[in-house]
């Protein structure tokens, strides 16, 4: 009796009525009914889309700098962060003449994100030192097979002329301290 | 024999014996932290001053204290001494000073740097660093130099503690290695560029207590912390054989000598088993390595963890977190470590 929602059931024979069913057909019917012109709970996901909170946590992008350059350089801080361990990476060096390609003298000449594995958790994001990974309000499409879900460096890095602006996910706090001298070094 | 006590635990040790190995025969966290003092480099110590305690006792003899803080690994010891290394709170204040004179040139690029997961400096500045600078200027900046085929060279990371420069003047024949420049032009050069090739010259990579000195046959391959240390030997002509390999699945990234829980190499490895060996079939596998757990390279999962001897460290722990005098360290809890990474340990 932990409700007091709890019925005693009392097994007595039905009456005419209650026997040939129809008038609780009828009412279940009409619950049925009432509900079709209620508003709906559903919505039609590809055309029609949620709104989401903005610290929403869904895809990943892997951000370019101003000059658009790749902000990633493989330190591996997201890797070890990962609860999942969903990321791997391989670091590569940055040869002369590719200094608009990336923003550092080392890279990641391999990215991998195995969105199967990863809980969307958002310790990447914190874990990052470079400001180069963040997790979007995108959502993942959906496919058959498992190995497209391992999702390379075409689909993480943001393209050159369609960026994805994550300003509304950094708070007014993070924004300060970006601002302050004392912790220039930290860029 | 000289009875010293540091930090409230008294230890005998033999006359002439410096106050920083004193410090070590007890062990535990009572040790100051070294960046130049190495123990199997002649002349090494003295540099970097990170190993600042006050000595608030002369000896038995001349109980008064010394005038200022000394470097614990030049101060010989002498009988009667009384230390305070952690217990005091000018020597913890020095060290933070000495630690942001340390960071003053040098750049944050550890996410780049093949040395962050088993840097001294790193350590250092977690545990005594501040996490903003106030150095307004220009920091000192070089070009990145190629010494030899091996090593590279970043000047811009060098402390100046001069390890490398001893290990080039007392483990190779012909020193072609030094520094060049005095006062904060100081930097560590060839003479010309020409490249270093001595049979024991990369022992210099294993010295240096930051990034400057790098492995380039490791340079970029992977972060410390996914590697697997494996102890190894080999039957070699020109050394002891014996050194750690740093594999990622059957490959070996990286050899190097094996480091005590101080960071330092007793047993020096030649250039043919660092650089000529990366096959697993060359080498007899001892086993995993010991890796302190707080070390980000126990991240790996790799090795079983004995959780009685963790329970009994923590333990212990626990006792110096709630202001009590810390029992000695039991040489069987604490693990050989890479890097001496204890942050855990001081500040609670």
């Amino acid at each position: 009796m932990l409700t007091n929602r709890s019925k005693i059931v009392v097994k007595k024979e039905m009456n005419f009525w209650e026997r040939i069913y129809l008038p609780a057909i009828f009412g279940g019917t009409l619950i049925t009914i009432k509900h079709l012109f209620k508003r709906k709970a559903t919505i039609k996901f590809p055309e029609v889309k949620r709104e989401v909170s903005v610290v929403y946590r869904g895809q990943h992008v892997l951000k370019r700098d101003e000059h658009g350059a790749e902000r990633c350089t493989a330190c591996g801080l997201c890797a070890v962060a990962c609860p999942a361990e969903a990321i791997t990476m391989t670091a590569a060096e940055r040869k002369k003449g590719e200094e608009k390609l990336y923003r550092e003298e080392k890279y990641a000449s391999v990215y991998e994100i195995n969105m199967l594995r990863c809980i969307f958790c958002g310790l990447c994001e914190e874990a990052c030192p470079k400001e180069a990974i963040f997790l979007t309000d995108r959502i993942e499409p959906s496919d058959y097979t498992r190995k497209s879900f391992i999702f390379g460096k075409d689909k993480l890095v943001e393209p050159v002329d369609k960026r994805i602006d994550v300003t509304k996910r950094q708070t007014p706090a993070v924004l300060n301290f970006k601002k302050n001298k004392l912790f220039s070094h930290n860029r | 024999m000289a009875k010293v006590t540091i930090d409230g635990i008294t230890v005998e040790v033999p006359d002439g014996t410096t106050i920083l190995n004193a410090a070590r025969q007890i062990g535990g966290e009572i040790v100051p932290p070294a960046m130049c003092y190495y123990t199997s480099l002649k002349d090494s110590g003295g540099k970097c001053r990170v190993c600042l305690v006050k000595v608030t006792q002369g000896s038995a003899k001349d109980p008064r204290p010394m005038p200022k803080l000394v470097a614990s690994c030049r101060t010989t010891v002498a009988d009667g001494m009384v230390i305070e290394n952690i217990s005091s709170p000018e020597v913890l204040e020095a060290r933070k000073g000495v630690v942001e004179f340390l960071l003053i040139n040098h750049p944050l690029d550890c996410p780049i740097c093949d040395q962050a997961g088993e840097c001294d400096l790193q350590d250092l500045s977690y545990e005594h660093g501040l996490a903003d600078t106030r150095y307004e200027f220009e920091r000192r900046t070089f070009e990145k130099i190629d010494i030899g085929d091996k090593i590279k060279l970043h000047m811009t990371r060098c402390i100046l503690c001069y390890r490398c420069v001893l290990v080039a003047n007392q483990l190779t024949e012909q020193r072609v290695h030094g520094v060049l420049d005095r006062g904060d032009r100081a930097e560590i050069s060839t003479y010309i560029e020409k490249a270093v090739d001595n049979d024991f010259s990369g022992n210099m990579i294993d010295v240096c207590p930051v990034g400057a000195l790098t492995d380039r046959t490791f340079r970029f391959k992977s972060r410390v912390w996914f590697t697997k240390p494996m102890d190894a030997h080999r039957n070699c002509t020109k050394c002891c054989g014996k050194v750690v390999l740093w594999t990622k699945g059957n490959d070996v990234l990286r050899v190097t000598a094996r480091k005590d829980r101080y960071g330092e190499v007793s047993e020096f490895i030649c250039n043919e088993c660092r650089y000529e060996h990366k096959n697993l079939a060359d080498w007899v596998v001892e086993g995993p390595r010991h890796i302190n757990r707080h070390s980000v390279i126990s991240q790996n999962h790799y090795e079983k963890i004995d959780l009685l001897k963790l329970k009994k460290e923590v333990e212990r722990q626990l006792v110096f977190q709630k202001g009590k005098q810390l029992p000695p360290a039991n040489q069987s809890t604490t693990y050989s470590t890479e890097n001496g990474n204890s942050q855990t340990q001081t500040h609670a």
